[in-house]
């Protein structure tokens, strides 16, 4: 690739994530946390991308969405106990899974928008909820599917093992680099411009030609295949699939957390709000049971006051620090191919 | 035979007659105009000729091609373009932005998911040309909400324009605009009348008698009258209702 090819895929935001993410089984315990947060934090990003391609980037709220992640996490535990025990077939198995009743939801939903399309998706997930909580046979009913074995990572000739949350963790964060940077690539592809057209005026769009229900439809199941991605490395990591993460509560967090990072203004908003969740958690977690009222506290307070969440924080400060800065030099070309 | 063609359109809405016997017709390379009072039924007959609505009977024909009741973006793809009367924009987009999603080449790569549009120097030279040609060049970078009024009303032209129609329908362009603005538009109009059949619903009479070929009058949804603007300007309705108060 010439160097104008790897500009387009890399950014310079992307890169300080894979630093940060790419180091932090070496300094996580020594600033007082621990190696299964750093793969809560991996996974819940990824799947907080996927929601945000929906909600920030087509402005589609599908506030059903922990039913995709717990539908990966299921079918990652079915491929690998009746097909083949193998990593890569039990990945693919997920996705595709996922992708598939991804899909079929899309079917049913992609004309509709706003709160109409909300609703659908709870319903949606509601159904799902509630096959996978009585067919027993197949989901394990209330105990979910226990011993969700950490595959090997099958390298032909050799294996890796990622039995130790230091080393699943790193199939993670390599899950992370291929989807942060595929999906930058998407977001800034002429199918990225007219689903975030389609956000912001859908008739005109299908009045330039487009069309727009096939463009829902796509986003929609390719976000849910990334969700069952997720929940299959959530599988993995819980050693387990339960029915839990598809009740509607997880949904809502997911949403609240893409809320609160700024997934409307900035790319980065789901991975800030992620951090900020799992620290959050684990901080105010440590001097209250009652944490969560802390969190949702929080939340009302952003909405009130910063709607944008915290990448619109950042941005803010970067205006201030640019506004000193430009005072003494001229200003550069703006907002070209930038963090946001 | 005219390009485009309207024969006995008919549309409801529950109980109420919005266009009853609607019969039009549209010759290629001519302005054509569509006038009347407020809720005589001009926009909801633009929204069946250009997709929105289907009608409830009635034919339209685009090029000897029957096009009644196709969904609005198979109708575009067909060469038709139209703007709209309340501004539909994409207001967080730039304007050379809101132009590049337009251009038939960007829609033919709609599904390239890895294409850095941005990147495209093709798509984007063709855009700011656009631009220019709607008297928007130095303002690609601007975000569309950023436009003055009547640039944003021209960015709206701009984007019909950009799909390179063979018919572009134009609804109420002077919408909110003042006698410069107006000005300005009726130039570009007169511009690119040169590659392109256009209709234009107006009320500003001076505006649509200057610049029309041919003019239709339509009242309670139907047409009561057409011709070109000197034979209009005789006419009895015209005369009788506030329409003819322009010469």
């Amino acid at each position: 690739m010439d160097p104008q090819g790897i500009k387009n895929w890399f950014t310079a935001p992307m890169l300080v994530s894979f630093l940060v993410f790419g180091t932090m089984p070496f300094w996580i315990e020594a600033i007082g946390l621990y190696q299964y947060l750093g793969l809560e934090v991996m996974i819940w990003v990824i799947f907080a991308l996927a929601v945000n391609l929906l909600l920030g980037y087509t402005g589609l709220p599908s506030f059903g969405h922990g039913a995709f992640l717990g539908i990966g996490a299921y079918a990652f535990g079915l491929t690998q106990f009746n097909v083949a025990a193998n990593l890569w077939i039990s990945l693919l198995g997920a996705v595709a899974v996922t992708a598939v009743l991804g899909g079929l939801v899309a079917a049913f939903i992609s004309h509709r928008r706003g709160i109409y399309f909300a609703l659908m998706t709870i319903a949606c997930a509601q159904i799902f909820f509630f096959i996978a909580s009585k067919w027993t046979d197949v989901t394990g009913g209330e105990d979910g599917l226990l011993n969700i074995a950490r595959l090997p990572i099958d390298l032909g000739l050799a294996e890796i093992s990622i039995k130790s949350n230091f080393n699943l963790y790193y199939l993670c964060f390599a899950a992370y680099v291929i989807i942060v940077a595929g999906m930058w690539r998407l977001v800034h592809s002429p199918f990225g411009k007219v689903i975030s057209a389609i956000k912001q005026n859908d008739s005109r769009v299908a009045f330039l030609g487009y069309n727009v229900w096939l463009y829902k439809w796509l986003i929609f199941t390719l976000s849910c295949a990334v969700s069952g991605l997720a929940g299959a490395l959530f599988a993995m990591a819980q050693e387990g699939a339960y029915i839990n993460i598809m009740s509607l509560q997880w949904s809502g967090i997911v949403i609240l957390i893409v809320l609160i990072g700024g997934g409307f203004i900035s790319f980065w908003g789901p991975v800030l709000g992620v951090i900020f969740y799992f620290l959050a958690r684990d901080i105010l977690g440590a001097y209250t049971e009652a944490w969560l009222l802390w969190f949702g506290l929080t939340f009302m307070v952003m909405v009130m006051f910063k709607p944008e969440g915290l990448a619109g924080i950042w941005q803010d400060g970067q205006a201030m620090f640019g506004r000193r800065k430009a005072a003494v030099e001229p200003c550069p070309e703006p907002n070209h191919a930038g963090g946001d | 035979m005219a390009l485009f063609e309207a024969q006995h359109l008919h549309k409801r809405f529950a109980d109420q007659v919005v266009l009853e016997d609607i019969t039009l017709a549209f010759e290629e390379n001519q302005i054509s105009g569509i006038m009347g009072p407020n809720g005589a039924g001009k926009t909801t007959c633009f929204n069946v000729l250009t997709g929105r609505y289907k009608p409830d009977r009635g034919q339209v024909r685009f090029d000897g091609r029957d096009i009644t009741g196709l969904p609005p973006r198979k109708i575009a793809r067909h060469g038709i373009a139209r703007s709209f009367q309340m501004m539909n924009l994409f207001d967080e987009y730039t304007a050379l932005e809101n132009i590049v999603l337009a251009l038939p080449e960007v829609r033919a790569k709609g599904f390239s998911m890895t294409h850095d549009l941005a990147g495209d120097d093709g798509a984007q030279e063709r855009g700011a040309a656009v631009l220019a040609r709607i008297g928007l060049a130095g303002r690609e970078h601007t975000p569309a909400s950023d436009l003055s009024y009547g640039q944003r009303r021209a960015l709206e032209i701009g984007i019909a324009l950009a799909a390179e129609p063979r018919m572009l329908f134009l609804d109420e362009p002077t919408s909110g605009l003042g006698s410069d603005a107006t000005a300005t538009l009726a130039a570009l109009i007169q511009e690119i009348r040169k590659s392109v059949t256009i209709v234009i619903i107006e009320h500003d009479m001076k505006f649509l008698f200057d610049l029309a070929d041919r003019i239709a009058v339509i009242h309670w949804g139907q047409v009561i009258a057409q011709g070109t603007p000197d034979t209009l300007r005789d006419n009895e309705w015209v005369r009788a209702s506030n329409l003819g108060a322009l010469a």
